[in-house]
């Protein structure tokens, strides 16, 4: 699928994201809309008989960052987990309505959800290694997916722990195990092994809320990079990081989509009071 | 006269005390080791460690001291146990950490802790009277047989493998089967691909305990295994293990045969620690 207008470029993002402290986003003025990667159509989705999300219209598009903010229990992760069905698990969780990635529902019963996460990365808010070697991490899902030989395999690793920005650091310990990494090393590694796989989507579910400012910083700078790859999704606290890193964001509250705009218009000119409320830190 | 009150003389006399009960404890092993070595020192001399493992039969009191065949129905037994416990207690857990109703959980793990609570000879009463006469009936043979043995002390060990594969799979961090989920894998895989092998080295601890418990296990063996001496060859008929041996006949045993019957306590432990020693020398390593 290619997109029918070639949206303009953005600005390259300031290389020392963390001294950004401005709730103002350098971004441009709202760019023309790209194509749609994920869209959600009269999306409503339950916890048993409680409604965590009314009637969402949504679209993510293609290879942007859009950043979903709002208060604690808003419903911002209970809607990233149903793009990639995360929600499967857990007993009582329904949806209605249609949640499109590129055009096709993935809310049917018939949806095959090995191939949709395989399509649909998520990096969760603590790092989650698996208790193997670095290169096992990675490697992990690539083996699950695809047969690769072991020379293929190997070039996947790196490349993917090249993307993550990690290479550098654990090229020599590879066959270390992953448990010795620091949290945002760890992060990093669980974004490589999101990647090998080869979405189309990454979501990130407060990918920084447990590391520090440097390694926070590591994965913004990581977020533009993957942004020229991937659809990012990111779930986040943080109103300065919303700002820096996405170009969309949307604004949610008592799991309702109150607001959703090019980020440089919800921060410095929200249509809602609510939103204005929430982040200038009046409320939430 | 207050100095003895001081803060430093307290927290000496504490640790004195606890340095006491870990004394206590660690030194039990080497005492009953020593008093093994001492006791079976005549038969060491008179007839021999060679005569053990040579004579051709057990006949003590007319000096035949083969105890190879026992020692092979001791591990027969408990091989045999393990082979069938190891799976059905790790299917079990699997089973109550994994796939439980949320009402049924609690309630296998509590009938699991009573099934590990039960006496030992209760077991052998209910191999006796059910086991021995399903295996003569269906099989023939006198029904005291190893595989009565092997079947009664697979259920003995089933609790401690079901309840230590059970924690070690308890402690797998819930955050590590969601990345699994995440990556694409179905739930069975997300089992056998990370919660096991992220359990392993808990999992391994368990079945060695269910080893060691199997080696000693002396009563349920002893009243469903028929206790003839011979090797372990034919699963429908009779073996006696060395614990069995040592049960039957220090009664009565004196002298040359009494020093013979310690040496198979000799032999039982040499047995577990034969097992214990691989986990002490390349120790697991520290997960973080």
């Amino acid at each position: 699928m290619t997109p029918l207008t070639v949206p303009p470029p953005r600005p390259k993002a300031p290389k020392s994201v963390a001294h950004e402290a401005s709730l103002v986003a350098p971004n441009p003025p709202a760019p023309s809309m790209p194509e749609p990667a994920v869209q959600l159509k009269e999306f409503n989705a339950w916890y048993g008989d409680f409604q965590a999300l009314h009637n969402i219209q949504l679209v993510l598009p293609e290879k942007r960052i859009t950043a979903f903010i709002g208060p604690s229990g808003c419903g911002k992760s209970t809607l990233l987990r149903w793009i990639n069905r995360m929600n499967d698990a857990i007993p009582g969780a329904r949806a209605t309505g249609t949640l499109e990635i590129h055009g096709k529902n993935i809310l049917g019963s018939s949806t095959d959800v090995v191939a949709l996460r395989r399509q649909v990365g998520i990096v969760f808010q603590k790092p989650n290694p698996f208790p193997k070697s670095i290169y096992d991490n990675v490697a992990f899902g690539v083996r699950l997916h695809m047969k690769t030989t072991r020379a293929e395999l190997d070039e996947v690793v790196a490349w993917s722990l090249k993307k993550a920005g990690l290479w550098e650091e654990v090229k020599d310990r590879l066959n270390q195990s992953a448990l010795g990494l620091s949290g945002g090393q760890q992060q990093r590694l669980c974004i490589a092994r999101a990647i090998a796989i080869g979405p189309e989507v990454l979501l990130m579910d407060e990918p920084c809320s447990a590391l520090d400012p440097r390694s926070t910083a590591a994965i913004e700078e990581l977020m533009f990079e993957l942004r020229e790859s991937y659809t990012i999704a990111i779930v986040t606290h943080n109103m300065q990081q919303a700002s820096r890193v996405s170009d969309y964001t949307a604004y949610m509250y008592l799991g309702n989509l109150v607001e959703f705009g090019a980020t440089a218009n919800v921060f410095e000119n929200p249509q809602c009071q609510e939103t204005e409320d929430y982040i200038t830190g009046r409320f939430g | 006269m207050r100095n003895h009150l001081l803060p430093w003389r307290i927290d000496a006399f504490w640790r004195g005390l606890f340095l006491l009960a870990a004394a206590c404890s660690a030194s039990v092993f080497l005492l009953v080791f020593v008093f093994l070595l001492h006791e079976s020192a005549p038969a060491l001399q008179q007839p021999g460690v060679e005569a053990f493992f040579q004579d051709d039969s057990w006949h003590p009191t007319s000096q035949h001291f083969g105890m190879l065949p026992m020692l092979f129905a001791t591990l027969a037994t408990t091989l045999g146990a393990i082979f069938l416990a190891v799976p059905l207690g790790l299917g079990a857990a699997i089973f109550r950490r994994f796939y439980a109703p949320r009402w049924l959980a609690p309630i296998f793990h509590r009938l699991i802790e009573v099934l590990a609570g039960i006496p030992s000879v209760i077991f052998g009463l209910w191999g006796l009277l059910m086991v021995v006469p399903a295996i003569a009936q269906t099989w023939g043979g006198p029904g005291q047989s190893l595989l009565a043995a092997i079947l009664v002390l697979a259920l003995m060990i089933l609790p401690t493998v079901t309840l230590t594969a059970d924690a070690a799979l308890a402690r797998v961090p819930g955050s590590i089967l969601m990345g699994a989920t995440a990556l694409g894998l179905q739930p069975g895989a997300v089992i056998m691909r990370v919660a096991l092998p992220a359990a392993r080295s808990g999992i391994q601890s368990g079945i060695l305990l269910a080893v060691a418990r199997g080696i000693g296990e002396t009563m349920a063996v002893m009243m469903v295994a028929g206790n003839k001496v011979q090797a372990p060859w034919n699963l429908l008929l009779p073996v006696r293990t060395l614990s069995s041996n040592i049960a039957l006949e220090l009664g009565y045993a004196s002298e040359a045969h009494r020093a013979a019957l310690f040496f198979g306590g000799l032999l039982l432990v040499s047995t577990v620690l034969l097992f214990l020693l691989p986990q002490w020398c390349w120790p697991r390593r520290k997960s973080r």
